[in-house]
């Protein structure tokens, strides 16, 4: 089984504190050539993907609300934008932004993702997140935002409504993506046609949130499909990755935990693990180097994922040892990112390539061939 | 005295019969490679900017969908970003509907797309009620024609509300001290289309909104464009109704508190060169015939004579029977069948038009649809724009070439080299923005617009 790796991009790292670090270059987050200048590195690594975060709403260490903390980096751009920007300058690398389907609109979407494969010639994703955040509904207006709980929270009934809407919304995107077949487009000189109809299809979805007509403004993107991916932590996030996508990103804590959160995702599509990084050339070092984060953010770092602190090689341990329980890949979310992915693209990939474990060449031109998946039929097609 | 300088935009060839691709030229009109090329001699001659249009669902005629234009589009936002990394200095203007988004969302897409150009982004803000283009959306079809000013003006001014929330001096990034920024873009705004609030996420952008071009002729369309676009995309062909145009809207800016030069006005123009102007006009005859192709003409003629009309011969004389009159429901998700307020009126000066020149059904469609603009060698045409500008019948042009993706390379390597001997067109990029190309103030720090 092929070991895949990515790179989860976010601002300056991962740890809250890493802006202040000395290689961080906050100054530079609003920039092109910040952006363009880490997916080249990931390159350099022959990393399957880079994911690029995003959120609707303004970063905050409030579940539910802006905050007024002074001392994180705070503001964003959009991550389609940069990803579609980032396209040009890179070759063989997947794009894969996050988007947050609770409140856009597929149509626009989904041609936003097509434009994205074309303008990558095939190495096009999306991160599919969805949103329960009161802050995030009240930015669009459309709706009536989720109560939250007292304990901080929506209600479990609220939460499966909006997964649903969730899954509708790929099923949206992928619907339009196969509704112009490949071959629609005929020039047909002799009846003065430019498409044949019969390969153009409405896609009639019908859901309690939208409904969408098509078919798409924009023809059948280079990989057919592109790649849907989701983060997942629960049982109705497991399910949506499950249903809809074509790859989740999990996060186990334990080598032990991967089986039973395999068992939970249904239809088996591509799970990578994401784990938290802080590399140094001697684990002491990284140590030093992530207490002195720590002693920045008055705490110690609290993360979702496993939060790993060592050596290269100590971590090419966990990912094998991770793969070998399951999982497809592994996802490493930089502590510190001009500090540590390099430690990834120069450290764990060559130690990895030296144990025979990683690719030495890109060996596909798509997102899709370097992770194994066909291209698939259209759903449309005769 | 020096000659007023003229401004030019490109045309990515639109999803219409304007863009022939039955020519052995004609690529792909959405490979990514097509833009690029586009891009690229749009930059290498110096123009202000590239502009993309907008068409959110197949054309129907008859109730299936049209298949005689080229079709398909990219994403705007996407392609332009991604043509951000290929250009350095061209301006990047695309066309984005006030009914089918939300205006946080295009606030946030907008100033994004200002960052990743370095400050080249521009929008053509355009209205829409059809509840055909809204079966596409979730927020499909709800609005009354007659809200469609109001909404795109309330939605206009909410993104600088937005754009204006963060000054520019924010981000302090002092590792010392741990100073990230000192929190801004706080906002709330009710209005009778919008009731949102929160906090705007990115930091002000290069051109601090961007640059707002206008397409409209009506009469709620040129106020709008007076009361603050920065640029109007009109149609007017001819010298004289340019000049009447051009001095009806820049006399409409002092209300405003505006300058006449704070609005570029920047009309369509189609062309065709040739080494002498013989051949010129043979080219141009022969694109309108590749442009109305037999059976395109009758697709024509149904959209004035709102009935189907598939088993009229393109050939013969236009049919004899008179237009159905009322709500056109032969054609859906085009602009064009609007303007026939009149079809009686409009099939009876056409079949003078036939009678007069014994002209065939498609003969006519030719003569009433379209012809180019600018015909002749590169310098009749360098003189024919310089002329137009000169007489303030423009600022400047935004040029619709009819050839994806070459249809513009001529003229770059032709007629700009003309413009800039005449001294009439810039030789380098003067500044890096599209404002500073347009010649445009500063954008306003504070909101405060009439919209």
């Amino acid at each position: 089984m092929t070991l895949h790796l990515a790179v989860a991009l976010e601002g300056t790292g991962w740890h809250p504190a890493s802006w202040r670090e000395p290689e961080a270059r906050p100054t530079e987050l609003f920039t092109a050539g910040y952006w363009a200048g880490q997916v080249q590195e990931a390159e350099r690594g022959l990393l399957d993907l880079v994911t690029l975060e995003d959120t609707f709403a303004i970063q905050s260490s409030r579940p539910f609300e802006p905050d007024d903390r002074t001392d994180q980096v705070r503001g964003r751009l959009d991550a389609t934008l940069v990803a579609a920007r980032i396209a040009p300058l890179t070759s063989h690398i997947g794009l894969v932004p996050t988007a947050v389907a609770t409140h856009t609109e597929p149509f626009h979407f989904s041609k936003a993702i097509a434009t994205l494969d074309f303008a990558s010639r095939g190495r096009a994703g999306v991160r599919v997140r969805v949103s329960s955040r009161p802050d995030e509904f009240a930015l669009v207006g459309r709706r009536t935002a989720p109560t939250v709980g007292s304990a901080g929270s929506v209600s479990a009934g609220t939460r499966e409504e909006l997964f649903a809407e969730g899954v509708d919304w790929i099923e949206v995107i992928r619907r339009l993506w196969d509704s112009w077949e490949d071959d629609a487009e005929i020039r047909d000189a002799a009846t003065g046609r430019f498409v044949d109809r019969d390969k153009l299809h409405y896609i009639d979805f019908e859901g309690p949130q939208f409904s969408v007509r098509g078919p798409s403004i924009t023809p059948r993107p280079p990989q057919g499909q592109p790649v849907v991916s989701a983060l997942a932590h629960r049982e109705v996030a497991y399910e949506l990755v499950g249903k809809a996508c074509d790859l989740g990103f999990v996060t186990p804590m334990e080598t032990a935990d991967i089986a039973g959160i395999k068992a939970e995702i249904p239809n088996e599509p591509l799970v990578f693990g994401d784990v938290v990084a802080f590399l140094d050339e001697s684990a002491e070092t990284a140590r030093d180097r992530k207490g002195r984060l720590d002693d920045r953010l008055g705490r110690e770092l609290i993360s979702d994922a496993r939060v790993f602190v060592g050596t290269p090689a100590e971590l090419a341990d966990l990912v094998q040892e991770w793969h070998g329980a399951g999982l497809d890949g592994v996802r490493v979310r930089p502590g510190s990112v001009d500090h540590d992915l390099v430690r990834v693209t120069r450290g764990l990939v060559p130690e990895l390539q030296r144990r025979g474990a990683f690719r030495t060449e890109y060996e596909a031109d798509t997102l899709r061939g370097l992770l194994g998946l066909p291209r698939p039929a259209d759903r449309y097609a005769a | 005295m020096s000659r007023k300088q003229i401004h030019l935009a490109a045309h990515f060839p639109g999803v219409n019969n304007t863009t022939v691709w039955s020519d052995p030229a004609s690529g792909s009109h959405i490979d990514f490679s097509s833009f690029e090329h586009f891009a690229r001699t749009a930059e290498r001659a110096k123009f202000d900017f590239l502009f993309l249009a907008e068409g959110l669902r197949l054309r129907e005629q008859n109730g299936v969908i049209y298949d005689l234009d080229v079709m398909g589009r990219p994403d705007t936002f996407t392609v332009l970003a991604a043509l951000a990394a290929v250009t350095d200095r061209l301006g990047l203007a695309g066309t984005i509907n006030s009914t089918f988004n939300e205006p946080y969302e295009v606030a946030r897409q907008f100033a994004s797309l200002d960052h990743l150009s370095a400050g080249r982004a521009a929008w053509n803000v355009v209205t829409s009620w059809d509840a055909f283009t809204g079966e596409n959306f979730r927020r499909g079809g709800f609005l009354p024609k007659e809200k469609r000013y109001s909404r795109a003006k309330e939605f206009l001014a909410a993104t600088f509300e937005l754009f204006d929330s963060w000054r520019g001096d924010e981000i302090v990034a002092d590792k010392e001290t741990g100073e990230f920024w000192r929190p801004t873009g706080d906002f709330a705004i009710r209005t009778d289309q919008f009731d949102i609030s929160g906090r705007f996420p990115v930091p002000r952008s290069p051109q601090g909104r961007p640059v707002i071009l206008q397409a409209g002729d009506s009469e709620e369309g040129r106020e709008f464009a007076a009361s603050g676009a920065d640029a109007i995309f009109t149609r007017h062909g001819t010298l004289e109704a340019g000049q009447a145009f051009y001095a009806d809207v820049k006399g409409r800016l002092a209300k405003y508190g505006r300058d006449p030069e704070d609005l570029k006005i920047l009309p369509a123009a189609t062309f065709v060169l040739g080494d002498t102007d013989a051949e010129a006009q043979e080219k141009a005859r022969h694109v309108r015939y590749q442009q109305v192709s037999p059976a395109t003409a009758i697709k024509f003629l149904e959209q004035l004579w709102n009935r189907d009309l598939s088993d009229h011969d393109p050939d013969g004389p236009l049919p004899t029977v008179d237009p159905v009159v009322g709500e056109n429901t032969i054609s859906r998700g085009r602009a064009s069948v609007r303007m026939y307020s009149d079809p009686i009126a409009t099939a009876n000066e056409w079949r003078e038009l036939a009678e007069a020149k014994q002209l065939s059904t498609r003969e006519v469609i030719i003569e009433v649809t379209g012809r180019q603009n600018f015909i002749g060698t590169p310098a009749r045409v360098a003189e024919a724009l310089d002329e137009f500008v000169q007489a303030d019948a423009s600022d400047g042009f935004v040029l619709v070439p009819h050839v994806t993706p070459g249809g513009l390379d001529e003229f770059a390597d032709t007629v700009v080299p003309l413009l800039q001997e005449r001294g009439v067109f810039r030789t380098e990029y003067e500044g890096t923005t599209l404002r500073e190309h347009l010649g445009l103030k500063a954008a306003p720090t504070t909101s405060g617009t009439d919209f």
